[in-house]
């Protein structure tokens, strides 16, 4: 089979409304992830051992399973259930659709491993900066946001960059609840005519290049912000 | 909440099916990343370059792009394997590159003296691998390859998608056949939890091993480096 070019510029449309739906889930999935981090990190400090097991553990058992299933359980029985009260307070998003489950259930999966992203750099920020903070009689809020995380969060900066990549590799599992994210596009397009070869292939190949270059920014990142 | 235990059979058929799939796919990931692993430390140049273009390419792709290219477009040029021979080889392929990485930046950490007394003791480059240099870097590997083991095991459910009867394709299955949507979800996540805890033993074991082996103590606290080794984007030692 000859690789048809004619062909291969005439999906190019449908491959970049998928490409629309990747970048959407990942974007906002990364969002939810880098807040939901955070709330998971504080709450596994907090003075509660309940608080801290219960986080520990849940975070665990998202982080151990795969996607797929994640995904299944979002869309079929958590998102029904809570639609309608999300939907009062953000009106302008439709909660029943796939694209809203593919995106939180992301942002969820990949908030457990941001979470032990930020634990890792609280824990390296030097001793004696809690000291200090102590020796100043700074409240407890300050000692946070003017303190700990600023100086934290500098340091894990490259590995969340990280998983930015990470979860634009896993977006295209989005397509098990029918999201028609590049991946599902490009098979959709290639099921109409039989063709598979060139649309999937052009999707692998945008996918290397994506990668190839988000990784050498990351790259930099690291050298920016020298640490690791 | 265990009516779905009633299709116990049916499930752990797809439990068997997925940890057929994560052995075959990290013996393979095992084997390529060792040997890419090595190449990206060798004195040559063409076989350093052979490591960079294995890595970029399979670290670039997502796992379900390549199962898709393996599964419905390399067929249309001729090539066409068996389900389970595609899966094993697009999740072995993928994790391997992580692992190729891994491999080479323990085998970068090791400290330099090493390399020098080896010299000094005029070991053959054959007895400086295998006697001084892999052993030590060995204990560097075991916690990002732990990591990438799971990884491989969750990456398995992917092949649901190419209709292969893993956990997440019976419990689909099930889902359409009972309608308890919620308690059969909730039960295959438990099944994939058990499965990665087992992993999880079995690699803590390893690392007790060889820490042992090296008369080392085990450390346990994760640094800031073992979780950015651990990441999924890019690899380790840069």
């Amino acid at each position: 089979m000859e690789w048809d070019w004619q062909y291969s510029g005439d999906i190019m449309p449908d491959l970049l409304d998928g490409l629309k739906y990747t970048i959407i889930a990942t974007l906002l999935g990364y969002v939810i992830a880098l807040v939901l981090g955070l709330v998971w990190t504080l709450l596994r400090r907090a003075p509660n051992p309940v608080v801290r097991q219960t986080v520990r553990w849940v975070t665990e058992f998202i982080r151990c399973t795969p996607l797929i299933p994640q995904l299944f359980f979002f869309y079929f029985v958590i998102l029904p259930q809570v639609a309608p009260a999300l939907h009062t307070v953000l009106p302008f998003i439709d909660f029943q659709e796939p694209i809203a489950a593919g995106v939180i259930a992301l942002g969820v999966h990949y908030s457990t491993y941001t979470a032990e992203v930020y634990r890792a750099g609280i824990a390296d920020v030097p001793r004696g900066q809690w000291e200090a903070c102590t020796a100043l009689n700074l409240p407890r809020s300050r000692v946070w946001t003017d303190v700990i995380l600023p100086q934290a969060i500098r340091k894990v900066i490259p590995t969340l960059g990280n998983y930015l990549i990470a979860m634009f590799k896993d977006s295209p599992m989005l397509l098990a609840i029918q999201v028609v994210e590049l991946l599902n596009a490009s098979f959709q397009v290639g099921a109409k005519s039989l063709k598979y070869l060139e649309p999937i292939t052009i999707v692998g190949v945008l996918f290397v290049i994506v990668s190839v270059i988000s990784s050498i920014l990351v790259r930099r990142l690291e050298r920016r912000y020298a640490t690791v | 909440m265990f009516d779905v235990l009633d299709s116990h059979e049916e499930l752990l058929k797809g439990a068997w099916i997925t940890i057929q799939l994560t052995v075959g796919g990290s013996l393979l990931a095992l084997v390529l990343a060792v040997l890419f692993g090595m190449a990206g430390v060798s004195s040559s140049r063409w076989v350093r370059g052979l490591n960079r273009v294995y890595v970029e390419f399979f670290r670039g792709t997502a796992t379900l792009v390549l199962l898709y290219w393996f599964f419905y477009a390399l067929p249309l040029v001729g090539f066409k394997f068996a389900p389970m021979f595609t899966a094993i080889m697009a999740l072995g392929l993928n994790v391997g590159a992580y692992g190729a990485e891994v491999v080479r930046g323990a085998i970068i950490s090791v400290p330099k003296a090493q390399y020098e007394a080896t010299i000094a003791l005029n070991l053959t480059p054959t007895q400086r691998m295998i006697r001084v240099i892999l052993p030590q870097a060995v204990s560097l590997m075991l916690p990002p390859f732990g990591n990438l083991l799971i990884e491989l095991m969750k990456g398995t459910a992917v092949v649901s998608l190419i209709t292969i009867g893993d956990l997440t394709f019976r419990g689909k299955e099930i889902q359409q056949s009972t309608g308890e949507t919620a308690w059969t979800f909730f039960w295959i996540l438990v099944f994939y939890f058990v499965i990665a805890q087992v992993l999880q033993l079995f690699v803590r074991f390893a690392e007790r091993r060889v820490d042992r082996m090296l008369g080392r103590r085990p450390s346990r606290d994760t640094s800031l480096a073992t979780v950015s080794a651990s990441a999924a984007g890019t690899g380790v030692g840069g």
